[in-house]
This record gives structure tokens, sequence and C-alpha cells, in this order.
């Protein structure tokens, strides 16, 4: 095995704002590897680029290159160098002064500088441009500049932020072959910042997922792709179909409308988030389909087709070279393996609310007592009852939707169905000490967790009264 | 299409009319009664009577010093202030470069006598250092000219340039000789610009000081005075061929560096 050449121990880093962009961040990376933070903007994911490089200084924690701390070392003492988001080469220099700068840092001789900056150049192909000046350029050979530039003082490590970025698709996949074939002829370690998890599952040998300024998951890019840790590595890996759902029986899982088979051995009753993958999703006759539906958007990509199914109050997203017809009645199986199935977070419900031609929020065609101003920031209501978001536009409800949570405690369980939000049949119960913790599922497909200290049976009918207060809203932009 | 191109043509008018009355026609006069006697007569000894009259050139030469000291001082103390207020952390920036440029809203009689009543406290009597004075005067009245374009091109450098050079082994000091003062020199260049050819002709400075000292301004307005149109418009001419080589020189400069003048914004 190959040693670690960088580890990051407990790194954490709070502005003086208050806002904390990395927490608790522990990380190490072996020599030659080419690992990539991967993550959504403001994830966290520069930050923690930045710290290595050395233009912000860790909050907490240690940063150790080769095993000595290296966290409060000023940026010029580091054997590490960094292409930047929007290559920052001198415009005031030639190409040959660009190169040479940090050559010339570390007070090297001219002949040995010219050997070098030629050498590099022809690394990145592009023999010969000593002399031109940076504006002559075009993206992608400022692009090849900046890491010559980087390259060419032999870092231990290469940080690359955003690297590709500002160049168009073509140029993208291009340079992302070149990035990894540059990689395996230099040996150097590089550490790759991307939003863009194709490029990070073509280039990685290991990607890192963050969000919040908290690692997701570590792991190859087959691991992330194919057994994410939780519902966000898939949904932002990939498309993915993501459903709530519920443990039923031994390899046996409720979500999306249907019971399927599944290869993750979970005690039954556990609440869990199911992960189906587009390509794995198979249509069928209705008949043969584990779940039901009708096909309701039909797009063609290219290679495949992208089709929706709603089926009940799911939607389900398949890839098919074949495509349906919209309105066609299907079946959809999924292959046992192709199910990943991951324990929910917690045992909170949640549920999608909609907003109703009065623009008042409604579950189960039940009105829900509390302003919508208050979930979408910045928007108010307007005079015709209608809401305006912070941009002074009109809310479409059709375009809009709102994800509420409650937490199974605050869930009252009673006889009397009309008086609850919703109605189902308990359909698990597990004693938990203390109380009972019961599944409901209700003519919604979808189950309810709701703790309650009494005793109840399996099968019984019941309502349950969710009370606002003590609802969590989110809007969910569509 | 035809109507609207009429109507950009007509828009146009306007301009080249004021440029006709207001830049064309005085330089044609001027350049008019520069080489012309009081007979007018075309003559250039306007032009040779200036280069060999020693106390033309002496005011020349003088105008010169007070410019290139005024000049010295105004960068001096511009370019650390405009860097400290460019790459401070202060919450109402805007604000603290306001209280530099204030001055300038100012009225400038007003500012000059109260420099004036200053200086005679400290320095007793004015007489004695009209040099000093002068500069003192000149910097004063122009050092926010100065301060804005340098503070406009640093507060707009790339950050992460500087954070490239410090990546590629340069500490603080050589990061900043090496990128920021390069890149600032379009800012330098205009501040000189603002700040040089006033130094050499603005004399109310000098005349407000009680400064008895001639410069360029105050021998134009002696000409002027004594009704001598040819011999001041040959200065005016002279100092107008100066500003002109300065503009096409720091221009070049400019160019080379492959950016655009940064602070071009007064």
């Amino acid at each position: 095995m190959r040693e670690k050449i960088i580890e990051l121990q407990n790194i954490t880093k709070t502005y003086d704002n208050g806002f904390t962009a990395v927490s608790d961040f522990n990380l190490y990376v072996k020599r030659g590897e080419f690992i990539t933070f991967l993550g959504p903007s403001g994830c966290g994911k520069t930050t923690t680029l930045r710290m290595i490089a050395g233009f912000e200084l860790p909050t907490e924690g240690k940063i150790l290159l080769n095993g000595k701390d290296i966290a409060n070392l000023p940026p010029y003492e580091r054997p590490i160098n960094t292409v930047f988001q929007r290559y920052a080469l001198f415009p005031h220099m030639n190409i040959y002064e660009n190169i040479a700068f940090g050559l010339r840092q570390k007070k090297m001789s001219e002949d040995v500088i010219k050997k070098k900056v030629k050498k590099v150049l022809e690394l990145v192909d592009l023999e010969g441009f000593e002399k031109r000046s940076v504006a002559t350029l075009s993206g992608g050979q400022q692009q090849r500049i900046a890491i010559a530039r980087a390259v060419v003082n032999e870092p231990e490590i290469l940080l690359l932020d955003e690297p590709l970025g500002a160049l168009d698709l073509k140029m993208r996949k291009e340079m992302q072959l070149e990035l990894k074939e540059m990689h395996e002829r230099l040996g150097i370690t590089f550490i790759y910042v991307t939003h863009d998890q194709e490029e990070a599952l073509t280039m990685s040998d290991t990607i890192v997922v963050m969000s919040k300024g908290k690692i997701q998951q570590i792991g190859t890019p087959e691991d992330i792709y194919n057994e994410p840790k939780n519902a966000f590595v898939a949904d932002f890996i990939g498309e993915s179909n993501i459903f709530n759902g519920i443990m039923t029986g031994k390899l046996k899982a409720r979500f999306g409308g249907g019971e399927f088979e599944c290869v993750d051995d979970i005690e039954e009753g556990t609440l869990i988030t199911a992960v189906v993958r587009p390509e794995d999703v198979i249509i069928t006759t209705p008949q043969e389909g584990t779940i039901r539906g009708t096909v309701t958007s039909v797009i063609f990509k290219g290679i495949h087709y992208e089709i929706v199914v709603e089926s009940g109050k799911n939607e389900m997203v398949i890839q098919s070279v074949r495509a349906p017809k919209v309105g066609d009645y299907v079946g959809m199986k999924v292959d046992p393996d192709n199910i990943h199935i991951m324990i929910a977070e917690d045992n909170t419900n949640y549920f999608m609310v909609d907003i109703n031609s009065d623009h008042r929020l409604e579950f189960n065609g039940k009105l829900l007592d509390t302003s919508v101003t208050k979930i979408i920031k910045g928007s108010r209501r307007l005079e015709n009852g209608s809401i305006a978001d912070s941009a002074g536009e009109v809310i479409d409800p059709q375009r809009t939707k709102i994800s509420a949570a409650i937490h199974p405690r605050n869930i009252q369980m009673t006889d009397d169905i009309s008086a609850g939000n919703v109605d189902g049949y308990i359909s698990n119960l597990i004693y938990k000490g203390d109380h009972y913790s019961y599944v409901i599922h209700t003519d919604l497909d979808q189950d309810f967790i709701a703790d309650d200290e009494y005793l109840w049976n399996m099968g019984d009918h019941v309502g349950l009264i969710m009370p606002v207060d003590k609802m969590t809203f989110k809007l969910v932009r569509k | 299409m035809h109507a609207l191109k009429l109507t950009r043509k007509s828009l146009g008018i306007p301009y080249a009319l004021f440029l006709l009355l207001f830049v064309a026609a005085p330089l044609i006069v001027l350049v008019y009664y520069a080489f012309t006697n009081g007979q007018g007569q075309f003559t250039v000894s306007n032009l040779t009577g200036f280069f060999t009259d020693p106390n033309t050139l002496g005011t020349l030469c003088y105008s010169f010093a007070i410019a290139v000291t005024t000049t010295v001082v105004c960068l001096l103390l511009a370019y650390p202030t405009a860097y400290i207020l460019a790459k401070s952390n202060f919450k109402r920036k805007s604000v603290v470069v306001m209280l530099f440029i204030m001055p300038m809203w100012i009225n400038f009689s007003l500012r000059i006598t109260a420099l004036k009543e200053i200086l005679t406290l400290i320095e007793g009597n004015l007489a004695y250092y009209p040099f000093l004075n002068a500069v003192i005067g000149m910097t004063y009245d122009f050092l926010p000219f100065m301060i804005l374009p340098i503070y406009n091109t640093i507060v707009k450098l790339d950050e992460s340039l500087i954070e490239a050079a410090k990546d590629l082994g340069a500490d603080e000091r050589s990061a900043f000789f090496k990128i920021t003062l390069p890149l600032s020199v379009p800012g330098i260049v205009s501040g000189i610009a603002m700040v040089f050819l006033p130094a050499m002709t603005n004399y109310v400075v000098l005349d407000m000081l009680y400064n008895s000292t001639y410069i360029m301004g105050s021998l134009i307005g002696s000409y002027f005075a004594a009704y001598n149109w040819h011999g001041g418009s040959m200065i005016a001419l002279i100092l107008l061929g100066i500003i002109c080589a300065f503009t096409l020189a720091t221009k070049g400069m400019e160019d080379e560096d492959g950016s655009a003048a940064g602070g071009a914004l007064l």
C-alpha cells in the first residue's frame, strides 16, 4: 500500500461571521492518487482546498504533509501548487515569464529555467509559445499554461480548483482525458475540486462527496455510483429515484407504492431510503410489474428516452431505449440487485404538501393553518391572495412544492378517523422500551411512523393528528 | 431602417458642433496667434523667443521642478493610502474613500485660504519658503486625483493573481513588487497625468498663498494681462505639446501592459 502523503485531521473552518464552511473533516490522501472533492456550491470543497494550499487557515485541526503539520504555514512554504479556477495567469508577463515565476523564486539558474519551461510546454502541447502574451491565448490554452506553471515546480501535490469550469463542453471532455493522462505520466498527487459529477466519475481514483461542510462518502467512482451511502449522495451522483420506505420482511421493502424484493438484509420495520437508478427500471406489461402507473412524459435524449411514470402519489423517472407513449398504462419492475437500500437517517416523516388554488397549504385535502409566506423566503401575499416570491414573481402552485417534516413523537394516534390529518392501517409495530413505534400505511401510499405509549393492534384503522406547529416546512424547487 | 440611420446621424450633430466650437476653433485660434505677430504676419519669433529668453526657460525649469516634486510627493502619499484602503476590510469602504475625496467638493479658495493660515502660523512669513509652499499647496490640492485612480486599479486587481504568486513561492514582499505594483501601473500613470500637468500651470494656488514665484501658468497669465496674446498663445501651445508627448508616452506604456487604463475614472 502506498503511504499517506497528506492527512487532514479534524479540520474545521469557521469564518469571522460565524459561518462554518467545513466541520470536522478527516481525510487522508495516498501518494500519487487522483482524488476529487465533489459537491454542490457552498459545500466547503473549495475552502478545504484553500486550506491545503495555505490561503485559508483552519480554525481547528491539523494538516499533516508527510507527517508534519503544515496547517499554519504560509502558501509559499508549502511544496504544493494550485491551478486556479480562472487560471490567474499574470497578464503583465509573457508565457515564459509566467511559467518561470515559481522557478525564479527558487533562484534557479537561467539555463535550468529555460530547459524546464521548454519541457513543460511540450508536456502541455504548446511548444514555442514562450514569447506569446497571455491575452492572445484561448481559454483552453490558458488552462494548459496554468497547469504548466504549476507542474513545472514539481510539487508534491497539485491542487486543481474547478479548472475546467470555464471551458465549453467539448473542450472540457478533451481536457478531462488529458489531465488524467498527465496525472499518470507525472505521478504527482492530484487533488481536484468540482461540482460536476460526471467529471469526478471520469477522472478520479477516489471521490470525496461533500455537503454542508461534511464528508458524505469517500469511495471509488464505482462505489459512489453503485452503493451511495445516503440519499444526498444518491441524488447528487447520477440521476436517481429516491423513495422513503420501510422494510416489510426479510429482503423485502415497500416503497414507491409497491413491495420490492431486495438484497439488503435490514431488520423488518426499519424506515429506509430506497434508491433506484433510472436506467435500472424495466418497463413491463401492467400484470408483470411490481408497480403500475401512467406515462406522463417521454423525452428523447439522444442515446435513450427519459420517461416519467406517475404511479399513485409517486413519480418514477426511467431511462430506456424503447419508449412507450404518453398516457400508456405500464408496469415497472426492478432487479433486486439494482435497488439500493439505506437505513433512513432518522425517523422523521417527510411528506409533500400542496399549495391549493387559494395559495394556502393543504395536505390530504385538508387545510394546514400556517403561513406560506414564512416558508418561502422573502415572499409576500398579494392583495388577490396569491403569493409573490422575493423577486416579485407570482408563485405557480403547480410548479412549487413544499415538503413537510414531522417527528413521530409529535404525531398523535386516534380512532376518530375524521379527526386526523390522514388515516391508515397499522402495518407494523415495534416496542421501543417506553413506547411503541407504529408504522401506519396510508391510502396515499405513504408510510408514517408514529410513537405512542398505548398498544394498538396490527391492522387497526387509525387517524393521525399532526399539529401544524410541530411541522417544519421546506420549499422544494422544481 | 432608413429612418433609424437618419436619426442616429442627426443625434451626432450636437456633439460635432460642440467639438467644432469648443475644441477645434479655439485650437485654430491658438495656433494662429502663436505663429503671428502684432501685425498679423506669420512668424516663429514667439517660439524662438521662448527658448532663447533665460527668464521663460527658467520659469519652465522651475515649473518642471515644482510639478515633479508635487507628483512624487503625491505618489508617495497616495500609493500607500490607496493600497491600505483597497486591501482593508472596512465595512463601509466607500465612505472612507469618500473622506479622502471630500476635499475636492469643498470650495477651492476656501481650502487654500485655510491652508495659507495654517502655513502662516507655522512658518511666520510665507515668503521664506516659496518652493516648499508651492509644493505643499499643490499636493494638498491634487492628492485626491492621485489616490482615486490608484485605488481603483488596486481594488479591481484579481486577488487570485496574488494568491497564485504566493502559491508559486513568492512571499508577501515579492508578491507585491512582482504582481501588485506592476499591475497598478495604469493607475499610477493616470494619477501622474492628473497631477503633473495641472501642477505646472495652476498658478492660482501660488497666488493665493502669496507666492511670488512664477510657473508656466503665471507666465501665460502675465502675457495675457499685458495684452500679448501671441506670446501667451505660444506658451500654451508648448504646454499642449508637452501634454501630448506625455500622453502618447504613457499610452504606449499602458498598452505594453496589456491592461486597460484602470484609472480612467475621472
